[in-house]
């Protein structure tokens, strides 16, 4: 019978229409600025640099080594190293930036940099309300407003935050023993031969200690 | 001509109804219409110049180039790594099997080996990528017929669920970036393969919900039967590939052909048209979905632990040795293949992409060719093309 087939997709519309009174599964639309997803945990959009600590700029992890830069598909990232070094989090002299932009009006979001960076001080945010009316100010986003603390990191990808966590606090840990071996080897080294200074590479010098 | 102005009757006004006539003597002004590129229909920055003959097509030409946005020079002035998310801009659709065609590409130029379980991961996303790539063209296929919204709100629904998933695997619903060299970029997050296969499990009841919707829809057969015949012989000939070629009767899937990756391992059947018409394709892509659900089925199923990339490669300083590769893959449109020059250094000497639609795009005019404006509307959406991958 002609105009079967369409009375068949008819019903097919009229129990879609119905189910969606009945059913959360046919009624899927997100009332998006009241009602929100949940974040998903890989999400990503734009990348920030992570800092250990209170201060910001003293916790940065990154040491400006430029590779992210160098990857960056786009290269919407800008770095300047700073010749003065600082500390990191194992109380090693680092470079830093003096200078670390990112354009995000041209970033594609392709989380490339947070690959590539081996000190783990990129990562990406999962912010995306970030409409503004200044095309240029406001998206070139510079050192400071890209800075977030670990606290952020850990908050928005538990999983990952946790896994660099222990990494970074497993490292601490084997420089803190190294450290602690090397002041105990000296420790133990400095009273039993504080003699043969001038002269450390004689085969002799045990004996002579000996004998002293 | 004359017997259809019957001006002074007003009974018979409908006679004012343009006819074309059907001994093809009369031949009124012929008429160059510019189709695009920002006609609705097109699909994104798409033209044709279109001469008419009244409303009938006789002559068609595709343009395109306006959203070309060079990828290739760009990818032979990057390093192999930053070539890998451009690729996702190629075909917005089917992020992850662009991905795959050019990792697959680079792992043949610097031989590296992908680890069984990343091997499995590809192949599931690759069909959750074709499932809602077809799902999703059904919608916009019916939309040119003027079917507005409904099927595509439908496709979408199902569409969303599946962009989910890309999303809390990859951490983006289109441009995915997911797949390295020798593997992929992370491990599934926990959870995900109870969703996939909750995801799967749901997508027949889809798929019964829209053939039921529209198969046997007497418009949906009138527009589409008979209209944009492609002969198998001009396909082969014009190097069409994927649905479209299949739609013709001509048997070639590089899944079966090529066996890339583990295809090898699943059993499924490959859909054939008889017509080559545009119901062909249409009814091609749903029966190319229900075995896609089958490969997903069975490897959600055998997914085996292991690692997820080769240890031999490299993330920085990545170097393949001097060489050429060629890798290709059936991407839901049809081939796509990456072919790649290696001279040494961190980049491609030469990158070159052989976009499906772009190929399938260049026999718009033969099946075109004495069909009314409407139905070239609806042939061009038969085609599925994605103006990214056309113009790169």
């Amino acid at each position: 019978m002609l105009g079967e087939g369409i009375i068949k997709g008819m019903a097919e519309t009229a129990r879609n229409f119905l189910g969606s009174y009945t059913s959360d599964e046919r009624l899927t639309t997100v009332q998006y600025p009241e009602e929100r997803l949940a974040p998903k945990e890989a999400a990503r959009n734009f990348p920030f640099l992570v800092y250990d600590g209170p201060d910001w700029e003293k916790g940065l992890r990154c040491v400006a080594c430029q590779i992210c830069e160098k990857e960056c598909p786009p290269k919407c990232i800008y770095i300047v190293k700073d010749p003065a070094k600082k500390p990191d989090y194992v109380g090693k002299l680092q470079f830093q930036p003096k200078v670390f932009d990112i354009d995000t009006s041209v970033c594609m979001s392709c989380q490339i940099c947070v690959e590539v960076c081996p000190f783990d001080a990129i990562k990406m945010d999962i912010e995306y309300e970030l409409s503004t009316p200044d095309r240029f100010g406001e998206l070139l986003l510079n050192k400071q407003a890209l800075s977030k603390p670990n606290e952020y990191y850990r908050k928005i990808h538990p999983t990952e935050a946790a896994e660099v966590d222990a990494r970074f606090a497993a490292e601490k840990a084997k420089m803190e023993a190294k450290a602690k071996a090397e002041a105990e080897a000296k420790a133990a080294a400095s009273p039993r031969a504080p003699a043969p200074k001038p002269e450390p590479r004689q085969a002799p010098a045990p004996e002579l200690a000996k004998a002293t | 001509m004359s017997e259809t102005t019957q001006i002074d009757s007003p009974q018979r006004h409908f006679e004012l109804l343009p006819q074309t006539p059907s001994t093809g003597e009369v031949r009124g002004e012929l008429l160059e219409v510019s189709m695009g590129p920002q006609h609705p229909s097109t699909h994104g920055v798409f033209r044709m110049d279109v001469v008419l003959d009244g409303e009938r097509v006789t002559k068609l030409k595709p343009v395109f180039g306006y959203l070309h946005r060079n990828h290739e020079k760009i990818a032979e002035s990057a390093t192999y790594l930053s070539s890998m998310p451009y690729t996702d801009r190629l075909d917005y659709f089917c992020s992850l099997t662009n991905n795959w065609a050019y990792a697959l590409a680079v792992e043949k130029l610097a031989g590296l080996q992908v680890p069984e379980r990343a091997e499995y991961i590809r192949v599931i996303t690759a069909e959750l990528t074709r499932l809602q790539n077809h799902a999703s063209l059904g919608g916009f296929l019916l939309q040119d017929m003027g079917a507005s919204g409904t099927p595509l709100m439908y496709a979408f629904r199902e569409r969303e669920k599946i962009l989910d998933l890309f999303e809390s695997l990859t951490g983006a619903r289109m441009m995915c970036n997911y797949m390295r060299f020798g593997g992929c970029r992370c491990d599934l997050p926990a959870g995900w393969l109870e969703q996939a296969k909750r995801v799967t499990a749901a997508f027949p009841r889809f798929l019964d919900e829209f053939e039921a919707l529209l198969n046997d829809n007497e418009i949906l057969m009138a527009r589409t039967q008979g209209i944009g015949v492609l002969s198998g012989e001009l396909a082969t000939n014009a190097g069409v590939t994927g649905p479209m070629l299949r739609a013709s009767g001509v048997n070639y899937d590089i899944r079966k052909v090529d066996k890339y990756g583990i295809y090898d391992r699943f059993s499924f059947r490959v859909p054939l048209g008889e017509h080559g018409d545009v119901y062909d394709r249409y009814m091609v892509r749903i029966l190319e979905m229900r075995e896609s659900v089958k490969i997903l089925e069975a490897a959600l199923r055998d997914v085996p632990g292991g690692a997820i990339v080769d240890p031999k490669a490299k993330l920085r300083g990545f170097r393949p040795k001097p060489g050429e590769a060629y890798g290709r893959i059936e991407a839901p449109k049809g081939e796509l293949g990456f072919y790649l020059i290696s001279d040494g250094t961190p980049n491609p000497y030469r990158y070159h992409v052989r976009p499906p639609s772009f190929v399938n795009l260049t026999i718009l005019e033969d099946m075109c060719l004495g069909h009314v404006v409407a139905d070239v509307v609806v042939i061009l959406g038969s085609v599925d093309i994605v103006m990214g991958e056309v113009d790169r």
